[in-house]
C-alpha cells in the first residue's frame, strides 16, 4: 500500500552515537601483512616461542585460503595489505590500577558509558576495557582472584598462565578452522582470557569492552574462557568504533570450553559503526564463535544483539559432546540502511541426550539484507538429541530482505528437529492501532520492533537488556517518516 | 463536541462518503446504523485519522479545533478513540505494558505527570472487574491468542482506562455472543457522562437494546438518509434496509 511505503521509507537514517575519535598517540606499525608483520607482533607483546610457531603456522595455512565466497552478504575485495594489524594507545606498559591509564583513555570509555572507575562501576561487573589493539585496564581482578577466577588481558595470560593458554588455544577453533580464524590466529593482538575452576560460581557478570579507534586499522581479538566442572560464568561483550568513511576489519575469535555439569552464558552487543545512510564506511565484522560442551551436563548459551556492523558474518556454535549437554543459541539481528548480516549458528550434536535450541530474530530496515545461516547436525552416536529451532524475520518498509538458510543433517533415527519460520512485516495496520492509542509513529515501531525481539531479550542480562532496547530504538531511529 | 460537515472521501478511486453531516454533543450518544457497504466503518477510521483514505470535501471540528488537520496519535491524545471491528494482534508485547505506554503517552502530550504504578494498578483492578476480564490476559500480548469476544472486551478495556472524550465504536457487537454483549454494553454505559460523546457504529439493532441511544442515523451510499430517535432502530428491525436504499437512491438522485 502506498500510504505504507510513505510511512516506511524513511526507514534508512540513524545516529550513530558512539562515532567520536579519541585523539591519542599511538604505537602502530606500517600497514601490510607479511611473516615479518607476524614476527614483530609476537615479539610487541613479547611472547614465547610457542605462540609465534603458532602464529606463523596460521599464517602461512591462511597464504592457503581463500576468502570465503558461499555467504549472502556482497562487499567489494578486501586489500589485506592495506590494514594496519597492530595499534596499541601509548602508555605505561604495566597497569596495576586505574590511576595508571591515559586519562583520554579513561574519558572515552566514559563517553561511551563504560565507566571504569571501579567507585562508579556497575554493581557486580568486572570490565577488561580493550582499545584497538591491546588491553588497557581490567577491573575487579582482586575480588575475582580471590574466588579463582582469572579474568585478564589474553597478552597478560600468556605470560602468567602459559600451561592454560596453550592447552587450549585452538582447541575449540583450530588455527587452520577458517580463512577469517586463521588470519586472526596469525595476528590477533589481545582479547580477553577467562579461566573458572573445578565448582567456582562466578561471583559477578565478567565483561570485555572492545573499542576500535585507529585508523584504517584491523581488530583481531581472542577470547578464551574455561570452565572447570562444576563452574558457572557470565560473560558479556559489548563493542563500538568511530564513524569513518573507509571500511574497517573485524575478525575475531571467541573459544568456550564447558568441562562436566559447568555452565557459560556469553552474551553479546555488537554496536560497531554500521556505515552512514548511504553505506559509505563501517565495520566489516568477520568473526568465529564457538563453544565446546566438553563433559556431560554442560551447558553454553550464547545470546547476541548484533545492531552494528556494515557486515555482520558470525556463526556462534556449540559442539555439544558430552552426554546431555545443552546448547543455545538466541539472536536478534538488525539491518537498517545498507547493513547487511549473514549470521546463524551450529549445533553438533555428538553425545546422547544433547538438546539444543535456536532462537533467531531477523529485522531488517531501510535496503538491509538478513540472512539466517544455521546448521543442525544430530551425529551418529548422539542417541536422544533433540533440536528446536525458530526463525523468525521482521521487514521494515519494502527495500529489505529477510533469507533464511537451515542446513540440518541427522544421522541418528532416535534425534528430533524442529525448525519453525515466520516472515513478517511490520504492518501499517499495527502502526495505525497504537497510534489511535496515542503512541507516535516512532513509539509504535519500537514496541512491536521490541515485542518481536521479546524472547531473546528474556535472557539477556538484565543490564545488556536494557542497553539492548535502548540500542535498537536507536538504530531504528527515524526510520519511518 | 463533534461537528461534521459536508464530508467527503474516498479510497483510491471510489468515493465512499459522499457528504456526511452530523453534530455531537458532549453526554450524547448517536447510532450510526446501515447496511453493509454504506459507509459506516469508512466514517470511524476517517475520524481516527487512518491514512487509507483521502478527504474531498468538507469539514471536521472536534472540541473548536481542525479534526481532520491533526495527526492519528494527537487526535488519541485529544481524547478520540476508535474500538475497533478487527482488533490488531501486537505480538510480545504484554496488555499492561501497552496500556500503560499508552497512557503515559497520552499524558506527556497533555503535559500531565504520567501515571504511578500504584495508581495504574489499582484503575486496571477496578475496569478488569467492570469487564469481568480475568487479570491475567493483562500479561498475554495485545490481542495475540484472543478469542473475538476476548478481542472486544481488550477494546473496551482500553477505553475504559484511556477516558477518552468521544469513543468511536465499530461493529464491537459482531461476533458477540449475548453475554458478552450484555458486559460490552455494561462497560460502555458505565462510560456515558455529561462530558463524554460516543458513537456506536452498528449493523443490527440488538446492541441498542443495552447501550440505548439519543440518536439513531442511517447511512446509505455514503450519506446520511435518515435521523431520529431511538425509535428509528426498531423501525429498521421491522422493515429492514431495504426500504432505505430505495430511499437513499431516491436521495442520491435528487
Amino acid at each position: 500500500m502506498s500510504s505504507e511505503n510513505a510511512l516506511l521509507e524513511e526507514y534508512a537514517q540513524r545516529e550513530y552515537e558512539h562515532g567520536f575519535i579519541t585523539d591519542i598517540e599511538a604505537d602502530s606499525i606500517p600497514a601490510g601483512l607479511s611473516e615479518e608483520v607476524v614476527r614483530l607482533i609476537s615479539q610487541k607483546k613479547n611472547e614465547p616461542e610457542w605462540l609465534l610457531e603458532w602464529r606463523l603456522k596460521a599464517y602461512r595455512h591462511w597464504l592457503t585460503l581463500e576468502e570465503p565466497k558461499w555467504h549472502n552478504v556482497k562487499y567489494p575485495p578486501i586489500d589485506y595489505q592495506a590494514s594496519v594489524y597492530y595499534s596499541a594507545p601509548v602508555q605505561k606498559p604495566k597497569l596495576n590500577s586505574l590511576d595508571e591509564v591515559d586519562p583520554v583513555l579513561l574519558e572515552t570509555y566514559e563517553k561511551l558509558g563504560i565507566p571504569l572507575e571501579e567507585q562508579k562501576m556497575l554493581a557486580n561487573v568486572a570490565v577488561d576495557a580493550v582499545f584497538d589493539s591491546v588491553s588497557i585496564v581490567t577491573t575487579f581482578r582482586e575480588t575475582l582472584e580471590k574466588h579463582g577466577v582469572i579474568f585478564c588481558p589474553f597478552s597478560e595470560a600468556v605470560h602468567r598462565f602459559p600451561e592454560l593458554v596453550q592447552k587450549y588455544l585452538g582447541s575449540v577453533v583450530p588455527y587452520s578452522d577458517n580463512f577469517f580464524a586463521s588470519l586472526n590466529s596469525a595476528v590477533f593482538s589481545d582479547g580477553s582470557f577467562c579461566y573458572i575452576p573445578k565448582g567456582v560460581r562466578c561471583p559477578m557478570e565478567l565483561s570485555t569492552y572492545f573499542r576500535i579507534n585507529a585508523q584504517n586499522t584491523g581488530q583481531f581479538e581472542r577470547t578464551l574462557i574455561v570452565a572447570e566442572e562444576g563452574s558457572y560464568v557470565s560473560y558479556l561483550e559489548g563493542c563500538t568504533a568511530p564513524k569513518r568513511d573507509e571500511n574497517q576489519l573485524h575478525a575475531a575469535v571467541v573459544e568456550l570450553v564447558a568441562m562436566e555439569d559447568a555452565q557459560i552464558k556469553y552474551s553479546t552487543v555488537q554496536n560497531w559503526y554500521p556505515g552512514d545512510s548511504e553505506g559509505k564506511g563501517g565495520i566489516y565484522n568477520f568473526v568465529t564463535k564457538r563453544g565446546a560442551c566438553r563433559g556431560d551436563n554442560s551447558q553454553i548459551s550464547w545470546t547476541q544483539v548484533e545492531t552494528g556492523s556494515a557486515i555482520t558474518w558470525k556463526y556462534p556454535s556449540v559442539i555439544l559432546q558430552g552426554d546431555n549437554s545443552v546448547g543455545e543459541f538466541y539472536s536478534v539481528a538488525v539491518t537498517a540502511n545498507h547493513q547487511q548480516a549473514d549470521t546463524g549458528t551450529k549445533m553438533i550434536h555428538i553425545g546422547k541426550n544433547t538438546k539444543s535450541t535456536i532462537i533467531s530474530k531477523g529485522i531488517s530496515a531501510g535496503v538491509g539484507q538478513n540472512s539466517y545461516r544455521g546448521e543442525v547436525k544430530i551425529m551418529k552416536g548422539a542417541t536422544n538429541a533433540r533440536n528446536f529451532s525458530q526463525c523468525d524475520s521482521l521487514l521494515i518498509g519494502d527495500k529489505c530482505g529477510a533469507h533464511t538458510f537451515p542446513y540440518i543433517e541427522v544421522r541418528n533415527t532416535t534425534g528430533k528437529v524442529e525448525h519453525e519460520a515466520s516472515t513478517s512485516k511490520v504492518g501499517e495496520d499495527q502502526i495505525y492501532y497504537l497510534r489511535q492509542r496515542g503512541l507516535p509513529t516512532e513509539d509504535a515501531v519500537n514496541m512491536i520492533v521490541n515485542g518481536f525481539c521479546k524472547e531473546v531479550y528474556d535472557v539477556l542480562p538484565m543490564e545488556f537488556a536494557v542497553e539492548a532496547r535502548k540500542l535498537l530504538n536507536v538504530s531504528l531511529e527515524g526510520s519511518v517518516g | 463536541m463533534l461537528e461534521i460537515k459536508n464530508l467527503h472521501a474516498r479510497s483510491e478511486d471510489t468515493e465512499i462518503l459522499k457528504g456526511i453531516n452530523l453534530t455531537v454533543n458532549a453526554g450524547e450518544v448517536h447510532a450510526i446504523m446501515g447496511p453493509n457497504g454504506s459507509g459506516k466503518s469508512t466514517l470511524a477510521h476517517v475520524l481516527a485519522g487512518r491514512e487509507d483514505y483521502e478527504i474531498t470535501e468538507g469539514e471536521v471540528t472536534y472540541e473548536g479545533k481542525d479534526l481532520l488537520d491533526m495527526e492519528i496519535e494527537e487526535r488519541a491524545a485529544e481524547g478520540v478513540f476508535l474500538a475497533y471491528q478487527y482488533p490488531v494482534e501486537i505480538s510480545g508485547v504484554s496488555n499492561k505494558y501497552f496500556l500503560k505506554a499508552a497512557i503515559n503517552s497520552i499524558r506527556k502530550h497533555n503535559d500531565q505527570p504520567l501515571i504511578s504504578r500504584g495508581d495504574f494498578v489499582a484503575m486496571l483492578k477496578e475496569k478488569l472487574a467492570l469487564l469481568g476480564m480475568d487479570k491475567s490476559m493483562m500479561d498475554r500480548s495485545v490481542n495475540e491468542g484472543f478469542s473475538g469476544g476476548e478481542k472486544k472486551r481488550n477494546e473496551i478495556l482500553q477505553m475504559a482506562m484511556l477516558e477518552p472524550k468521544l469513543a468511536i465504536l465499530d461493529e464491537t457487537d459482531s461476533g458477540l455472543d449475548i453475554d458478552a454483549l450484555k458486559i460490552v454494553s455494561q462497560g460502555v454505559n458505565a462510560l456515558r457522562s455529561p462530558e463524554r460523546g460516543i458513537i456506536v457504529v452498528t449493523h443490527y439493532q440488538r446492541l441498542l437494546e443495552y447501550i440505548v441511544p439519543d440518536k439513531v442515523h442511517v447511512l446509505a451510499g455514503g450519506k446520511i438518509v435518515r435521523s431520529g430517535d431511538k425509535s428509528l432502530a426498531l423501525e429498521l428491525e421491522d422493515k429492514g434496509y431495504s426500504f432505505l436504499s430505495e430511499g437513499a437512491e431516491a436521495i442520491a438522485a435528487n
